[in-house]
């Protein structure tokens, strides 16, 4: 009991200071994933603390963890959360089962407009239902999926050389995704300092929503529609369009022609694991890492670069980030509604991009030295004029592990046809939506 | 004829044994051992092509494992004050400064709080259930029993679903007690099993004579059986201490921020970019030493509390 | 279970026990004694059971708080029972606890086998083979994850030292032929030890005497093997069998860190699959359904085991 004592004296002496000295100072707590950006953040908020006089808290969950641990927090009305930056897909059950504070009186009422913030970030990150003028977020941190690749390998004579003699091409940052997989399968099995290299790391994950992300990386460039008509649930010729089709099988033969032995399991981590070990060309992974492969010291600076998605019929990237949320559970919702107010003013919001994280207002990104001020940040502006995000459907969830397990068999385990697994997704789809009422 | 009983093994089988046990030991150490040597890795070198047998050791992993940190440019890193101690310096080179402490501590002590928690009331209500059990009749006592053993071939997740709603509703979701009431209801029913069979060992004489002697129920019980029965207390515990320890399952689906244990923090643990091995590998060490002290502690003990006590010797 | 030691002990009870001495009756103190254990499990064991078995009827979701909750009948079981996936995961789940359980039963045993030679140090030797089992199932699967990388991790290069091959000619958690054999791989590595103290027990419950006229009546040291020793050893085995039994029928932790289920389904074993259903898709009666069927799978699977076993201990 002892303890309990000391942590309630503590705390009552905590809230008397407080108290004394400014009279509304809460504890705001703002939930998010562990990851590079986080930790800016916390920087960045430091200045939110010395103007607010509130008091900010950070939950950081790892990625793998991030989406079971937070559902489960909203779903049973927890109050761990005042904000929560969370991810793009959970706009839909957000807004609907009520986790969310709608932020349109708010953002009326504070002045901010959401046409200052680039529009594929307010549709993806804010919106719901899509596209309609409903906010449930303020876009928070931009990001799409793109690569990066081993500069100091691509510009060495002698593999200039052999490249050109292998392919009769130059070897260059390539410009469409059949050009990356050629690089790839030129980099794979190769001898590289004596070491064996491998063409490049892909999301192959099973369990969270790792290989979906990657595959959609494919199929986005292909041309590939969730629907025939949006909002109407009609996937039979979308879904398994002969674009489709053939993106997926295209993802199959990266998978089994150009990445390294092993990983047939790996996400986030284990795409910059392998390249920083120096066993790939190339990496898929998402722009948020991109500050921090730059600043590494091993494998960072001279030796990488980076390049948006390639387009192969039509330009496409997978959307990652997320907009901030204020949790209706929260009993803390006008400090928190405080803070979106600070995050959303121009000046903040550059800052926020020179700590590290991706801003999304166009202040920002339409300022004129944006593009060259790190060496990823004009393939960001590209990157975002054409991203797809999955579905954001409350049921979101059910449709996204049916594409893992469907796609896995198919691409990693090595069963049945491309045609036959997106059939077969198109089934587990419509079951969903069969159980929703939607269809 | 030799002297010793024509039982006992000749001294080269002996020798034989004795080399197959080591070598297999040696090879179930290998996995744990680099484990342990990963921790003392910088986290470059855990995930060096192809790995390193030697390297240079670091304690960088063990600073990870108990700081976050925030990157700064080279310039702003000149400008600071120099290091004033041996993990600042550490931090420094790889370009980062200490933002401060990471949540490993609480995860711990949580695990601690919860861990010895369940593992005490289960021992505790245990040994009552298996003294009364024992020693009074009971009507049903046999289904009872057969119920009490029951509850453990259920699948956690087949009660997760049920406890998920019912800790919703009843605030215990995410709360120490809430995790120590459910990790001993798992445990109890070993517990009373294993217990039953140590306290069917005294003899009653001796609490008969106390009783005689002008004792309450309660006094034989506590002075006469409790020191009687230490040992099957202690193998006892060993056994709940190391479920409730490592649960992982339900410690994922019911705690968040306040009372979530390690095992589902140490496998998740960020450096930048990435999962930081040296720091996965110092967590899962630290993690491991309660329970290998414990357990060395008690030993003795570890043969009889496995068999239900159903070994006397 | 009429038969067990312990319905005797308590039938044994001398009636002058019973009397009352002084404060409470021995039948308040019994009572006393019991029932914060029964009350515990009837809280968190039986009344969330009952509970699932309701909610299986239905087609409630846990995070649509508003939605209307409907009774569905046995349309959940029927789904369940008839998706071929479902059947897949089943095979996954029989293919790891028979494999898992063969090893663990093969080397646990040899190994008690030896070190009841009592050769010198083997207390010690006992310790530190038993040190796996200590571990946490989840830090574990992620460690061996990472020792099974082909190109970083350690276990590829130590096949390679043994036989030859490329380190990277082969994918243990990757490839759909190997995968279902890597998790066997660990989870024996884990609880070896477990089945070996059992066993171990069970070989020094053997008094010598029985040894000693076996040896007087010229009886080969292969023939006390099967005649004695694996007769005496063979409830304990079996005990060991059904906790290795039940607790890999509930595998989670470890293979969810391993593989994620993964290669596409082929390590997907029951539990992590219903995880999935009852905590990621929220299709809360579907996985209530699936909880019982599961759960009335290894009751009457354990059940019939137990029997087996009390015969075995009769003989």
């Amino acid at each position: 009991m002892k303890r309990f004592n000391l942590a309630t004296a503590s705390a009552l002496s905590i809230a008397a200071a407080s108290v004394a000295s400014t009279a509304s100072a809460d504890d705001l707590t703002l939930c998010w994933a562990a990851w590079d950006p986080a930790n800016a953040l916390v920087e960045l908020s430091k200045e939110f603390e010395a103007e607010s006089g509130h008091n900010m808290n950070f939950e950081f969950i790892p990625w793998p963890n991030f989406a079971d641990r937070m559902l489960n927090e909203l779903n049973s009305g927890g109050k761990l959360c005042d904000l929560l930056i969370g991810d793009s897909q959970w706009i839909g059950g957000g807004a609907e089962n009520g986790h969310y504070v709608k932020l349109n009186d708010f953002f009326d009422s504070a002045g901010i407009s959401m046409d200052d913030f680039a529009p594929a970030t307010v549709y993806a990150y804010s919106t719901w239902p899509k596209g309609s003028p409903n906010y449930y977020a303020l876009p928070a941190m931009g990001d799409a999926n793109g690569w990066f690749y081993r500069k100091d390998w691509f510009e060495r004579e002698d593999i200039q050389a052999a490249y050109k003699e292998a392919t009769g091409e130059d070897l260059r940052e390539p410009e469409s995704q059949k050009e990356m997989l050629q690089i790839a399968q030129f980099f794979q099995g190769r001898e590289i300092d004596g070491k064996t290299v491998y063409g490049a790391s892909i999301f192959t994950e099973r369990g969270s929503e790792g290989i979906t992300m990657g595959v959609t990386s494919a199929l986005y460039p292909w041309g590939f529609k969730y629907e025939n008509t949006p909002g109407s649930y009609d996937m039979e010729g979308a879904v398994n369009s002969p674009e489709a089709v053939e993106a997926l099988e295209f993802y199959k033969e990266f998978y089994q022609t150009a990445t390294p032995p092993g990983y047939t399991n790996s996400y986030m981590g284990e795409s910059l694991d392998a390249f920083k070990s120096g066993q790939v060309a190339m990496a898929m992974n998402w722009f948020a890492f991109f500050p921090g492969l730059y600043a590494d010291p091993n494998t960072g600076g001279d030796k990488i670069d980076f390049f948006v998605n390639p387009p192969q019929n039509q330009a496409g990237s997978t959307l990652g980030g997320q907009g901030i949320s204020v949790v209706s559970y929260s009993d803390k919702q006008d400090a928190a509604l405080e803070y979106i107010k600070w995050f959303a003013q121009p000046e903040v919001q550059a800052k926020w991009w020179s700590v590290g994280g991706y801003s999304a207002h166009n202040s920002v990104l339409n300022d004129p030295g944006f593009a060259d001020s790190a060496p990823f940040a004009g393939d960001f502006l590209v990157a975002m004029e054409a991203v797809q995000d999955f579905w954001q459907e409350p049921a979101y969830a059910e449709l996204l592990l049916a594409m893992q397990k469907r796609v896995h068999d198919y691409v990693v385990a090595d069963q049945g046809t491309a045609k036959e697994a997106l059939d077969l997704l198109i089934e587990d789809w419509t079951e969903v939506f069969e159980d929703e009422g939607k269809l | 004829m030799s002297a010793h009983s024509i039982t006992e093994p000749s001294s080269r089988a002996k020798w034989v044994a004795g080399s197959l046990v080591i070598l297999y030991a040696l090879i179930t150490m290998v996995p744990l051992a680099w484990i342990m040597m990963t921790g003392f890795k910088t986290p470059p070198d855990s995930i060096s092509y192809p790995p390193k047998v030697i390297f240079e050791p670091s304690l960088e992993g063990y600073v990870n494992l108990f700081t976050t940190r925030t990157r700064v440019t080279p310039d702003a890193l000149e400008a600071l004050p120099p290091p004033a101690t041996w993990y600042d310096e550490i931090v420094r080179e790889r370009n980062m400064v200490i933002a401060g402490p990471s949540k490993f501590g609480e995860r711990f002590l949580n695990s601690v709080i919860i861990g010895f928690g369940s593992t005490f009331l289960s021992v505790f209500l245990g040994t009552l259930a298996a003294y009364a059990f024992s020693r009074f009749k009971i009507p049903l006592a046999d289904d009872l029993l057969f119920f009490i053993l029951s509850t453990r071939m259920m699948p956690p997740i087949a009660v997760a679903i049920p406890i998920f709603l019912m800790y919703r509703n009843l605030g215990l979701s995410d709360t120490h007690l809430g995790m120590i009431l459910l990790y001993t209801a798992v445990n109890i029913s070993l517990a009373v099993w294993l217990l039953k069979g140590f306290i069917d060992e005294i003899p009653r004489e001796y609490e008969e004579a106390a009783l005689i002697d002008g004792y309450t129920r309660f006094q034989a019980f506590y002075k006469v059986v409790l020191p009687q029965a230490a040992t099957g207390i202690a193998s006892t515990a060993i056994f709940c201490l190391i479920f409730a320890w490592n649960e992982y399952a339900f410690s994922v689906l019911l705690t968040s921020a306040t009372a979530q244990t390690a095992p589902p923090f140490i496998p998740t643990i960020i450096g930048v970019g990435g999962l930081d091995w040296p720091a996965v590998a110092a967590g899962a060490t630290i993690f491991l030493l309660p329970v290998m002290i414990f357990t060395i502690l008690l030993r003795k003990h570890l043969l009889r509390g496995i068999t239900f006590g159903a070994v006397r010797k | 279970m009429a038969d067990t030691p312990i319905a005797h002990a308590a039938k044994a009870t001398p009636p002058g026990m019973a009397r009352k001495i002084r404060g409470l009756s021995d039948r308040a103190i019994a009572w006393i004694f019991v029932a914060p254990t029964i009350f515990l499990l009837l809280a968190i064991n039986i009344f969330p059971l009952i509970w699932t078995i309701q909610l299986s009827f239905t087609n409630y979701k846990a995070n649509r708080i508003g939605r209307e909750i409907k009774n569905v009948g046995f349309r959940n079981y029927e789904r369940i029972l008839t998706d071929s996936d479902i059947w897949l995961n089943m095979q996954a789940t029989a293919h790891f606890l028979f494999w898992t359980i063969f090893f663990q039963v093969l080397i646990g045993f040899t190994l008690a086998w030896l070190i009841n030679k009592k050769f010198k140090g083997n207390d010690l030797w006992t310790t530190i083979i038993v040190l796996p089992m200590m571990l946490s199932p989840a830090v574990v699967g992620n460690f061996w994850k990472f020792l099974y990388q082909p190109q970083i991790g350690l276990f590829n290069y130590i096949i390679t030292w043994f036989t030859g091959a490329e380190p990277s000619s082969f994918e243990m958690l990757g490839s759909v032929d190997l995968a279902p054999w890597s998790i066997v791989i660990v989870d024996t590595w884990m609880w070896t030890p477990f089945v070996m103290l059992i066993c171990l027990a069970g070989l020094r419950s053997i008094p010598d005497y029985i040894y000693e006229a076996a040896e007087i009546d010229r009886a080969s040291k292969l023939r006390q093997f099967f005649t004695i020793t694996i007769p005496m050893v063979l409830p304990f085995l079996m005990l060991a069998v059904l906790f290795r039994g039940i607790e890999n029928f509930k595998m989670f932790d470890l293979v969810v860190q391993l593989t994620g289920g993964g290669p596409g389904s082929t390590t997907e074993l029951t539990s992590i699959n219903l995880k999935r259903e009852a905590f990621e898709k929220w299709r809360t009666g579907y996985a209530s359904a699936y909880a019982i069927i599961l759960f009335v799978t290894v009751f009457g699977l354990a059940s019939i085991y137990v029997k087996a076993l009390n015969k075995v201990k009769e003989r």
